[in-house]
């Protein structure tokens, strides 16, 4: 055996006590409630499970405003991710690989991840408006009837097209990374083999860029899933209920309506969710690492 | 099936090259035989694979031709030329296997796909690939994957030439071996014209018919192992060839004797009044210490024992040179004698060497 250093537990004690006071006794309070019922001047009930039962039933008001919410949430995810990740491989494939565009390109591509959140809704919430907004001013004067604030569709795409604005420069900048790390005796080596474009990219480009967009997939669905302030600055969740989110659901619940316990338990089973995608994500990408790194022990 | 030849051949990577200098390629005039075995030799940054890209068409020379038998290829992309080449870092496609990496080029050629198997399966046999073809390429080790890289060029049945660029360099050294004899044995079975380029002389040597060294973004000297060794054309295929390289020290040449270090030695061949700075070239092969006797007064600095032979590091009144020890010689204190071959002797005059004229009635 060997020897064990009990005072190794004193270097670990502040790591503890930040967790304890940052994530531990708030999670612990988040679990308190969603147990119990509250009314004014403090007074709690024992609840059990039984928001949980709510929320999870569909036929339950809770319930049906849980599923729709996730629901939309899910859409928007995928709809984000569809336009997203072929764009975002289409602007890295033709952003310039030398000279001194390359850091103009890169400057320029990162403005957009520069720009906080809020601020980003309020540039769209002010662009989009159909009487000052120059995007929605224009699309109106098209003949087309775009109106965010009355129309949901007009709300939805409202909302895809600034989150693609905002975030498809991500996705590139780590498919432009995947690029660059590509010798040029690939790209030699398909010429000499007479690969077409499409052969390139198929054969060389896309398994090189594999891991880089595993975590552009993984980014954009976190950061899409848990989206809050762009839909709450732009739309405040409507017309009707037709952007409400789960967080928008959530904060609804906890600071509109004062349900603690209900929005406890929704925060919980959100939070649950996102572990469960987490820990999908995670296996996949340590098993596709476990099965580069057997590749190059190999080699 | 081609033979290759570079006509007045120039490149330089500035737009507006002035000088020699602005060139990385230097002018190089060469004709590449259909079916020999050469090896372009020289050191990092000499302009060989720029040489060995223009061959390839990944780059487009500044100035001069290149032709395949009588066609005019200069302006010809790569894929429409008979060319293979093999990269230092293997390249194979990674999400295929074996199999369908070799067969990549002919697919994207539309071979028909019976065709295409037959000749996959021919190759990969020649190769020692068959038991690995339907393996993922990207599991297999550095020496296979170069293999894929070679294969992928054997498979077309039109290539002309196949182009080496230091194919051996993440090789581990006792594959190495393995991996050359296969060429060589690959270059006697099928009649391809092979280019390998390298720094390594043995590899060089060991591979090729004909070696052309290059320095300096040009073409030094061409020959045989024998001819680089025997005659080097410059002082620094002198140097460069042979391990360790030929002496190079300055002296002074009038008729047919030389002065070096105010020691007066006597030369095979008669030279003309010489300008420019003055060399003269013997290997360590051709100059012998003995413990004393005639020959000059040398002092031995060290003694290093290389295997088959040893070799002695000795000074002559401040020149620094390499001899050789012969069998059961042995030294008492640092002074010896070293006796040059005459005939072995090469004069250079500004890094060339001068032939000079016969002696009458003497030996070349």
């Amino acid at each position: 055996m060997k020897p064990v250093n009990q005072k190794a537990w004193l270097l670990v004690l502040p790591v503890l006590l930040i967790v304890a006071f940052s994530a531990v006794i708030p999670l612990m309070t988040v679990v308190n409630y969603s147990v119990q019922d509250s009314f004014g001047n403090n007074q709690f009930f024992w609840n059990g499970v039984g928001w949980f039962a709510e929320l999870l039933d569909p036929k339950s008001d809770l319930g049906s405003r849980f599923y729709d919410s996730l629901w939309r949430n899910l859409a928007f995810s995928a709809i984000i991710l569809a336009i997203e990740i072929p764009l975002g491989i289409l602007v890295a494939l033709s952003m310039p690989r030398e000279g001194w565009t390359v850091s103009a390109t890169l400057v320029l591509m990162a403005l957009p991840l520069l720009i906080p959140w809020n601020v980003v809704g309020t540039i769209w919430q002010i662009f989009a408006r159909g009487d000052i907004g120059l995007f929605g001013a224009a699309v109106n004067g098209l003949g087309i009837d775009y109106n965010y604030v009355a129309n949901p569709v007009a709300a939805w795409v409202t909302i895809i097209v600034m989150d693609v604005w905002h975030w498809t420069s991500l996705v590139a900048l780590l498919c432009y990374a995947g690029l660059k790390s590509i010798p040029d005796a690939y790209y030699q080596a398909a010429r000499i083999d007479g690969a077409s474009r499409w052969a390139v990219f198929r054969t060389i480009q896309l398994p090189k860029m594999n891991r880089v967009l595993l975590i552009a997939v993984l980014l954009r669905f976190m950061d899409s899933f848990m989206i809050y302030t762009e839909p709450f600055v732009v739309t405040g969740g409507g017309p009707g209920n037709s952007t409400t989110f789960l967080s928008i659901e959530l904060v609804k619940l906890a600071l509109g309506q004062f349900d603690l316990g209900k929005a406890a338990a929704l925060s919980i089973v959100y939070n649950l969710i996102i572990l469960a995608v987490c820990w999908v994500f995670y296996t996949v990408m340590t098993t596709a690492d476990a099965r580069a790194d057997s590749d190059a022990g190999r080699a | 099936m081609a033979r290759i030849t570079l006509d007045k051949l120039a490149h330089s990577y500035k737009p507006d090259p002035q000088g020699p200098q602005d060139y990385a390629l230097r002018e190089v005039d060469h004709v590449w035989r259909q079916g020999g075995a050469y090896a372009l030799l020289g050191p990092s940054g000499c302009g060989k694979t720029t040489l060995l890209n223009i061959i390839s068409g990944l780059v487009v020379p500044t100035r001069g031709r290149i032709l395949f038998d009588d066609k005019d290829v200069t302006q010809l992309p790569t894929e429409a030329r008979n060319i293979a080449q093999v990269f230092q870092f293997p390249v194979v496609y990674d999400t295929m296997t074996v199999r369908e990496n070799l067969a990549f080029p002919l697919k994207n050629r539309g071979v028909p796909k019976a065709q295409i198997e037959a000749r996959v399966a021919e190759i990969a046999g020649l190769l020692d690939l068959t038991s690995a073809l339907d393996r993922k390429a990207s599991r297999l080790g550095a020496d296979a994957k170069q293999k894929i890289s070679l294969g992928r060029g054997l498979v077309r049945p039109d290539v002309a030439a196949i182009l080496f660029d230091e194919p051996l360099t993440v090789i581990d050294p006792h594959l190495k071996w393995q991996l050359r004899s296969m060429l060589k044995e690959l270059h006697r079975k099928l009649d391809i014209t092979m280019i390998y380029v390298t720094h390594d002389q043995t590899e060089a040597l060991t591979f090729a018919d004909t070696v052309v060294v290059m320095h300096d973004g040009g073409v030094v000297q061409t020959g045989t192992p024998e001819e680089l060794f025997q005659h080097p054309a410059h002082t620094f295929v002198g140097h460069f060839i042979g391990s360790p390289g030929m002496n190079v020290l300055p002296c002074k040449v009038e008729g047919a004797q030389a002065s070096l270090a105010g020691q007066a030695i006597a030369l095979a061949r008669h030279y003309p009044a010489l300008a420019g700075k003055v060399e003269l070239g013997i290997r360590p092969e051709y100059a012998t210490l003995a413990p004393r006797g005639a020959g000059l007064p040398v002092r031995i600095t060290r003694i290093d024992d290389i295997g088959r032979a040893r070799i002695a590091r000795v000074e002559l009144d401040g020149l620094k040179l390499a001899a050789s020890v012969p069998e059961g010689a042995s030294f008492d204190g640092d002074q010896a004698a070293l006796a040059l071959q005459a005939g072995q002797i090469h004069i250079y005059s500004d890094g060339h060497l001068v032939k000079g004229d016969a002696l009458p009635g003497g030996q070349p």
